[in-house]
């Protein structure tokens, strides 16, 4: 009971006055997009209005067990900032965002009140009992209305207590409930129509699809250089091994070249696992995370590259791999085609994603497209809602930039 | 010479032993995980250590953690990390400190029982053993624009430079490249005037400065 007049009081005094700010801010933002300062800020506005959506979310699910669904449209992947806000203002759940900012101004605040209010209530009846109604009486001559009950003597002021009992036992039962209401009245606003939930399945099963495809695609590698390379090393190894054993009496000068040549074919087969399993989860990743791996894989490249990393955590085993691997990606190509001598590449977390830029400073003109590498990188991220960006003007400099959703622990 | 081993595969470990004690080495503590390597190097004081990178019970690198934190308390302790990958990065991290007695190599390297041996020994007197493919590595990421300092060493002066970023000694170089000492010290002697090093008649601290020139940010 007490936690739930906690949480309200949280609620009203710490996360309220942000949806009040925010609100306002939209407000402001929009009408200025005719403007067209409203262009740059309605898209931080918008995300800030997501934020603050998800933190609820968020506290929802850890104070009720409720879950409230989200269904953002993915954030528009252009630089141009009229139609980054034009496709957050098609997006229906940036309109639901704001109509529910609206409501969390005063029915938010009266809801997350409930609790507390029904909390404090009785403890001002018990104090009235114990002796404040000599000092609220005093002085005025009518009587100290509590609830109901007209406190004027010790009788009445017994009675406001014996009433505050009533209202404890009530807050006793209802106070988690009334928190709730809180919760169901974001969860009401905030979930989304059965149109967004059908388009977001579309999604899910695209990338799905995509995700299939491309572990498919990557065993059948594997089986293959496996097959080539390893595989057939071992077989040369065991044969080698076998004649070694037949001309060990009669031929051993032949036995001694024959095992070195097996030496040899067991260092070039260990050579290959190496590289394979560096293409299939590389070691420094498991063994430091994907700060130290971006690093190690920038000392690997031919071009000067500065690295910046600022990730507190370490992101889930499927998120860091995927990353690693687009930011790999993105590495080469800058390496091979942009003819630049220099690239930063900076990782750090903010606001539940993992963001990544790249940036060098060659000819530009990178694009995601049919065949390219980009689209491989925007497929991969893709599986995790993850973002690709990409702003490469002829002549550059290219900035790839990639944000992926995602918790670190 | 008094060794303390950390390997968490049983037969890697064994035969590890048997090569080491074939070699005349007493083993003092062979060990499989992070916290008994940590005790091992604490309490042991080994004249070398030899420490796979990936150990129980993270799994991740936590050999190399402990050799590093047994080092800034006892500088200079030699030891020697084996791994199946080798990084760049890693072997950066070993040689920060600047005091030698480092050695990284692939656990492959282990095969050739006489070469291993002596990268344990070279360690243990405070050389310096890196893997070639560390060195490689470092060179080819020097030379990538065709025109640095390390471009403009000949061929022969190349594969010393190599040898002897590797933590070889004149001696040791003169005998893989089938020359005179004499030879090999004129190339060193070329190869850090054309790098515009210091030359130093200490081979440890020769290595050191090839290895940071190497390294070094261009």
């Amino acid at each position: 009971m007490v936690l739930a007049a906690v949480r309200g009081l949280v609620l009203a005094l710490a996360v309220w006055p942000w949806t009040v700010v925010v609100y306002c801010l939209a407000l402001v933002s929009l009408t200025l997009i005719p403007l067209g300062v409203g262009l740059v800020t309605t898209p931080w506005v918008v995300r800030a209005a997501r934020a603050l959506a998800d933190n609820r979310r968020d506290l929802a699910r850890r104070w009720c067990g409720m879950h409230i669904p989200s269904a953002y449209r993915p954030l528009p992947r252009t630089a141009n900032p009229a139609r980054r806000t034009y496709a957050l203002l098609q997006d229906p759940a940036t309109w639901r965002d704001l109509r529910w900012l609206m409501a969390d101004t005063v029915a938010g605040l009266v809801t997350a009140l409930l609790p507390v209010v029904l909390v404090c209530y009785p403890l001002e009846g018990f104090a009235l009992a114990a002796g404040l109604w000599r000092v609220v009486t005093d002085g005025s001559g009518g009587p100290y209305w509590y609830a109901f009950v007209p406190v004027g003597d010790r009788t009445t002021a017994l009675a406001a207590g014996a009433l505050a009992v009533l209202l404890l036992v009530v807050a006793d039962r209802y106070a988690v409930n009334a928190l709730g209401v809180h919760f169901r009245l974001t969860r009401g606003l905030l979930t989304p129509g059965r149109a967004e939930l059908a388009e977001r399945v579309k999604v899910l099963t695209d990338t799905r699809r995509d995700a299939v495809d491309t572990s498919a695609a990557e065993l059948r590698r594997i089986e293959r250089d496996l097959h080539d390379g390893a595989q057939a090393r071992l077989v040369a190894m065991g044969m080698d091994l076998g004649t070694i054993e037949l001309l060990l009496d009669k031929d051993p000068e032949k036995a001694r070249q024959l095992l070195a040549q097996a030496r040899q074919s067991s260092a070039e087969a260990l050579a290959e696992l190496r590289d394979l399993v560096r293409g299939i989860h590389p070691p420094v990743l498991a063994e430091r995370g994907l700060g130290d791996a971006v690093r190690a894989l920038a000392l690997r490249l031919p071009v000067p590259t500065e690295v910046a990393v600022e990730l507190p955590g370490r992101a889930g085993a499927p998120v860091e791999s995927a990353a690693y691997f687009a930011v790999s990606e993105v590495l080469t190509n800058a390496v091979k085609h942009s003819g630049a001598d220099r690239i930063w590449a900076d990782l750090h977390h903010a606001e539940g994603h993992l963001r990544i830029s790249v940036t060098d400073n060659g000819r530009g003109g990178a694009a995601i497209g049919a065949g390219s590498g980009l689209a491989g990188v925007e497929r991969r991220l893709g599986t995790f809602d993850g973002v690709l960006a990409v702003s490469s003007p002829a002549g550059g400099p290219t900035m790839v930039t990639m944000e992926i959703p995602c918790a670190l622990s | 010479m008094r060794v303390v081993l950390a390997e968490d595969l049983f037969l890697l470990r064994d035969g590890l032993v048997r090569l080491l004690e074939a070699y005349g080495f007493e083993i003092a503590a062979a060990v499989e995980s992070g916290p008994e390597l940590e005790r091992a190097l604490a309490e042991l004081e080994p004249d070398v250590a030899v420490v796979d990178v990936r150990l129980p019970p993270t799994h991740t690198d936590e050999g190399l953690q402990c050799a590093l934190t047994a080092r800034r308390r006892r500088p200079g302790l030699p030891v020697l990390v084996l791994s199946q990958h080798v990084e760049q990065l890693y072997a950066r991290e070993l040689l920060a400190d600047g005091s030698g007695g480092v050695g990284y190599l692939l656990k492959d390297r282990v095969f050739d029982a006489e070469q291993f041996v002596d990268a344990v020994r070279r360690v243990a007197a405070g050389g310096t053993a890196m893997d070639p493919q560390v060195i490689q590595q470092l060179l080819a990421r020097r030379s990538g624009d065709g025109q640095g300092p390390v471009e403009r060493l000949t061929p022969r002066e190349r594969e010393v430079l190599e040898l002897m970023a590797q933590g070889r000694s004149n001696t040791a170089i003169a005998g893989k490249l089938v020359v005179t000492e004499r030879a090999v010290a004129k190339h060193t002697a070329n190869i850090f005037v054309k790098l515009g090093l210091e030359v130093s008649d200490d081979d440890n601290r020769r290595v050191l400065a090839v290895l940071a020139y190497l390294d070094r940010d261009r």
